[in-house]
């Protein structure tokens, strides 16, 4: 048995230890908005939180994920993931939307560590999530106009 | 009075009374239902008729494919039988109809059709969506609204001339005012009227107004559910590992250590290959991988690149078959070679490409005595029905399928190969059952782009002038497997889309086709022939201007003279490029012009090349002219997607061939593009007040030439291979 918790939920879950972190939040406790993308931590659509900090769940076994905070995109809270998620809405950011969940998690960190990002801070961070619409350019304006909220805020 | 121009109007339309396209009845409860038809593509319904061998070519007649309903609490809901893949379909249908029935867009929902017969055929592609709903929604609305008008006059007995509607509801002399929602009952019972009257676009409250999508926000906190998402109860999960080789076959399986694996409920050698099926994703991928297999690689056991390079310039030696021919055609080139003049010849090739959509190819399905059902992310839902009618036995009435959110289409959820995969393996264990391709997976066995070899001439007069143009195009067909009764005399004219009925005036023009099919599985890629050739014809024009002595933009600019949409795209971009005006230092434009789908597009790339021959696209200047505009905001997004696709595809890798099958595997080795690569891209769009044309695919065509074009300007090197290789440019 494994103890995880996910949204500030806590689990007891009979898997083995080597599942990746996705698959048990996928499969095991029905949260479907993190998404698969490549298994091997190249694309960014399974970002998920792990006390914070971004983590590819697909190359994350759950056995250490045990004893952390997981926080998925249907659980992130705070100033920050507000701001980005309300700024992807006004900027018209999501295509096909597969990615975004991983989009939303990675730039919510970015933007607790970083709270005005230049562009290449963007480009750093985010450059390891892929969005085959091609959402980059649209994604790095809703980030800046995230900071800005936040600042005023 | 109707204002449609006859124009607008299909000829078949024309002969058969509005009426019978549109007809009304009344819901239980107090509500209007309203049902008419949009016409489907000739291919999609010859092709249906191909893939399940049911559907004839019926009489014509009423076959409702659209519904709305008008309920009372006042909230309009149509039905759409179109797959929502990110190109805005679910926004841009929805306001066709609103803006002509006066809705309140606040109160209109739409939801996705189910593909019972009740929908006709079903299938989302070739940037058709909005073009096919532009006339039938809104006169579907206008109906709409004029039976309401009437029903309000009627209860007020006044003339229905005296009332108007406006944003959901009827207002009438003095003051008075209804809801379409106490309205719908009496307007239900009102006979559909012959005429409407459509509104003056300058009158539209919504089309051309930059309308926020309304699936942005359960694209935003995890909600929308993907075909990946998809719960059934008792729902199995599979991982199929099919062969290496294309064309090859299972040989053997030693099972035994997969089967011991806990949760593992079966393992099946199925049609594709060997299904591993398990409780959940993961114990499938462990069985799969613990799966002892030999595969027969087949007859293409040592297909490699230099084997399709092969096949393709043996076939170039062959005539072909004429596609397009202007004035005396390819025998101009040699005729023109007056003395003084000058003759440009080049070949191009390019790659076969896959799609790479986000969210690998899966399906649930679940077969039952009597019934199949189809969860999927799938752009041919009626396609979906044959498949599964053929696996099961069942009648097609029998399959229903439930379209969910695409993560990404682009042509390649079109196939039919992961849903055959779910309904068969579902038939097997008579569960239902969740087929979930792993990336590896989708990136060896998709239905590539296809490979192409084009052979160029063109003759310059001695005055600079273009006499004349030959174009032969040399690559797999991909009609020849989908629709093989479009294909006449070799001619697959997909094939030589963006190679025929070019905007510039040419005196003397021939495009020829070679059909040179190949063991790799060929399939629709984001804009089809046009991405191939379109590439082609705007690189090789390029040469011809630079052989010429001539600017490039001004080199097309007068051979567009008589063509306004396109010249007006290419001021309009070069002007908003600042084409001829200094650029940073190191920096050089590229241009290129396309038209396909109904719409002109112009792209002007800024780019820099370094001494290791690196290119960087700094900075995209876009001009479309899509025709009437329903929504800017998808315009826009869908010229930006365009771009950063076509750019992948330009500046990254193509699929590379060896012992039969693909080299890559994951995005680690078939890069696409990510931030640190993606230009500025400025969009403009012309009003040109045309009929709307597509706006999903038509971006894609003109950027991998506008980028090598100005990486000519810049290095006097000439691209006619993609992918840009570094090596190729080095200083």
């Amino acid at each position: 048995m494994i103890k995880l918790d996910v949204n500030g939920k806590v689990h007891e879950l009979d898997v083995s230890p080597d599942t990746p972190l996705l698959w048990v939040i996928r499969d095991h406790l029905k949260l479907m908005g993190t998404k698969y993308g490549c298994g091997i931590a190249a694309c960014g659509a399974c970002t998920v939180h792990l006390d914070g900090q971004p983590v590819r769940s697909c190359q994350t076994p759950v056995s250490s994920a045990a004893g952390s905070k997981v926080t998925t995109i249907e659980g992130v809270q705070g100033p920050e993931a507000k701001a980005v998620q309300e700024a992807w809405i006004a900027a018209e950011v999501p295509q096909c939307g597969y990615c975004q969940s991983g989009q939303i998690m990675a730039a919510t960190v970015l933007l607790r560590q970083t709270p005005k990002p230049t562009d290449a801070q963007i480009t750093d961070f985010m450059n390891g999530n892929i969005c085959r619409c091609g959402t980059y350019q649209r994604i790095r304006a809703a980030i800046h106009q995230a900071a800005a909220a936040l600042h005023k805020g | 009075m109707d204002t449609r121009k006859d124009s607008e109007v299909s000829p078949a339309r024309r002969r058969l009374s509005r009426r019978r396209f549109i007809q009304v009845s009344a819901l239980a409860g107090g509500g209007l239902l309203l049902a008419f038809e949009l016409p489907v593509r000739e291919r999609l319904a010859q092709a249906a008729a191909l893939v399940s061998g049911t559907h004839g070519a019926g009489p014509p007649g009423f076959a409702p494919n659209a519904y709305i309903r008008l309920t009372p609490d006042g909230v309009v809901t149509l039905w759409v039988a179109k797959s929502e893949m990110g190109q805005g379909v679910m926004t841009a249908m929805p306001m066709l109809l609103a803006e002509e029935m006066d809705a309140d867009w606040a109160a209109v929902r739409i939801e996705q059709a189910p593909s019972t017969p009740a929908f006709g055929q079903q299938g989302t592609g070739g940037s058709t969506s909005v073009r096919q709903s532009w006339q039938p929604l809104r006169h579907a609305g206008a109906t709409a609204r004029a039976m309401l008008v009437a029903a309000a006059a009627a209860q007020w007995k006044v003339a229905p001339g005296d009332c108007h509607a406006k944003a959901g509801a009827v207002v009438g002399p003095q003051g008075r005012k209804a809801g379409f929602g106490a309205l719908a009952a009496a307007a239900a019972r009102l006979p559909v009227p012959d005429q409407v009257k459509l509104k003056d676009p300058k009158n539209y409250t919504l089309i051309g107004k930059p309308v926020p999508r309304v699936d942005a926000a359960p694209k935003t906190n995890g909600q929308a559910v993907f075909g990946i998402d998809v719960q059934v109860p008792g729902m199995l999960v599979a991982s199929v590992t099919q062969c290496p080789a294309f064309g090859g076959k299972l040989a053997h399986v030693d099972d035994r250590a997969a089967r011991a694996i806990p949760g593992v409920h079966a393992v099946l050698p199925i049609s594709s290959g060997v299904a591993v099926v398990a409780n959940d994703f993961w114990t499938a991928k462990k069985g799969r991988d613990a799966l002892k297999i030999t595969w027969d690689l087949g007859p293409n056991a040592r297909l490699d690149d230099a084997a399709i390079a092969a096949l393709l310039h043996k076939a170039a030696q062959e005539p072909g078959v004429r596609a397009w021919k202007v004035g005396a055609g390819d025998a101009a080139v040699a005729a023109a070679q007056a003395p003084g003049g000058k003759l440009v010849e080049a070949s191009y090739t390019l790659p076969f490409l896959a799609h790479a959509t986000m969210e690998p190819m899966n399906c649930t399905a679940h077969v039952q005595k009597d019934r199949c059902d189809i969860w999927a992310p799938t752009q041919a839902q009626t396609f979906n029905q044959g498949t599964a009618s053929r696996i099961t036995g069942l009648p097609e009435t029998a399959i229903h399928v439930h379209t969910t959110f695409l993560g990404g289409g682009f042509g390649r959820r079109f196939e039919q190969d992961f849903v055959a995969q779910a309904v068969e393996i579902s038939k097997a264990v008579a569960r239902p059952v969740k087929v979930v391709w792993l990336r590896e997976d989708d990136m060896r066995h998709d239905f590539y782009r296809p490979a192409n070899l084009a052979l160029m001439r063109a003759a310059l007069g001695a005055d600079g002038t273009l006499r004349a143009w030959s174009h032969k195009v040399v690559g797999p067909s991909i009609m020849a497997r989908v629709f093989p009764s479009r294909v006449r005399n070799g001619l697959d004219m997909g094939a030589v889309d963006g190679a025929v009925e070019l905007p510039y005036a040419l005196p003397n023009a021939e495009t020829r086709y070679v059909m040179c099919n190949t063991p790799v599985p060929v399939g629709f890629w984001r804009s089809v022939g046009h991405s191939i050739n379109g590439f082609t014809v705007e690189s090789f024009m390029d040469e011809i201007a630079h052989a010429a002595g001539q600017d490039p933009y001004r080199f097309r600019r007068a051979l567009l003279g008589r063509d306004k949409r396109a010249l007006q795209t290419l001021d309009t971009a070069a002007a908003m490029a600042g084409w001829g005006k200094p650029l940073p230092a190191g920096h050089f434009h590229g241009i290129a012009m396309h038209r396909g789908f109904g719409s002109t597009v112009t792209q002007v790339a800024e780019v820099s090349v370094n001494p290791a021959g690196e290119v960087t696209v700094h900075r995209v200047s876009c001009a479309v002219d899509c025709g009437q505009v329903v929504n800017p905001n998808t315009v826009q997004a869908q010229m930006e997607s365009a771009i950063v696709y076509g750019l992948s595809a330009a500046l990254l890798d193509g699929i590379r061939l060896r012992d039969g099958g693909v080299v890559q595997a994951n995005f680690d080795t078939y890069r696409v593009l990510r931030f640190d690569a993606t230009p500025h891209v400025d969009v403009r769009i012309i009003q040109s007040g045309e009929a709307p044309g597509g706006i999903g695919e038509p971006g894609t065509p003109p950027i991998a030439p506008a980028v090598t074009n100005a990486v000519f300007a810049a290095t006097g090197k000439r691209v006619r291979s993609l992918p840009i290789r570094a090596e190729t440019l080095k200083a």
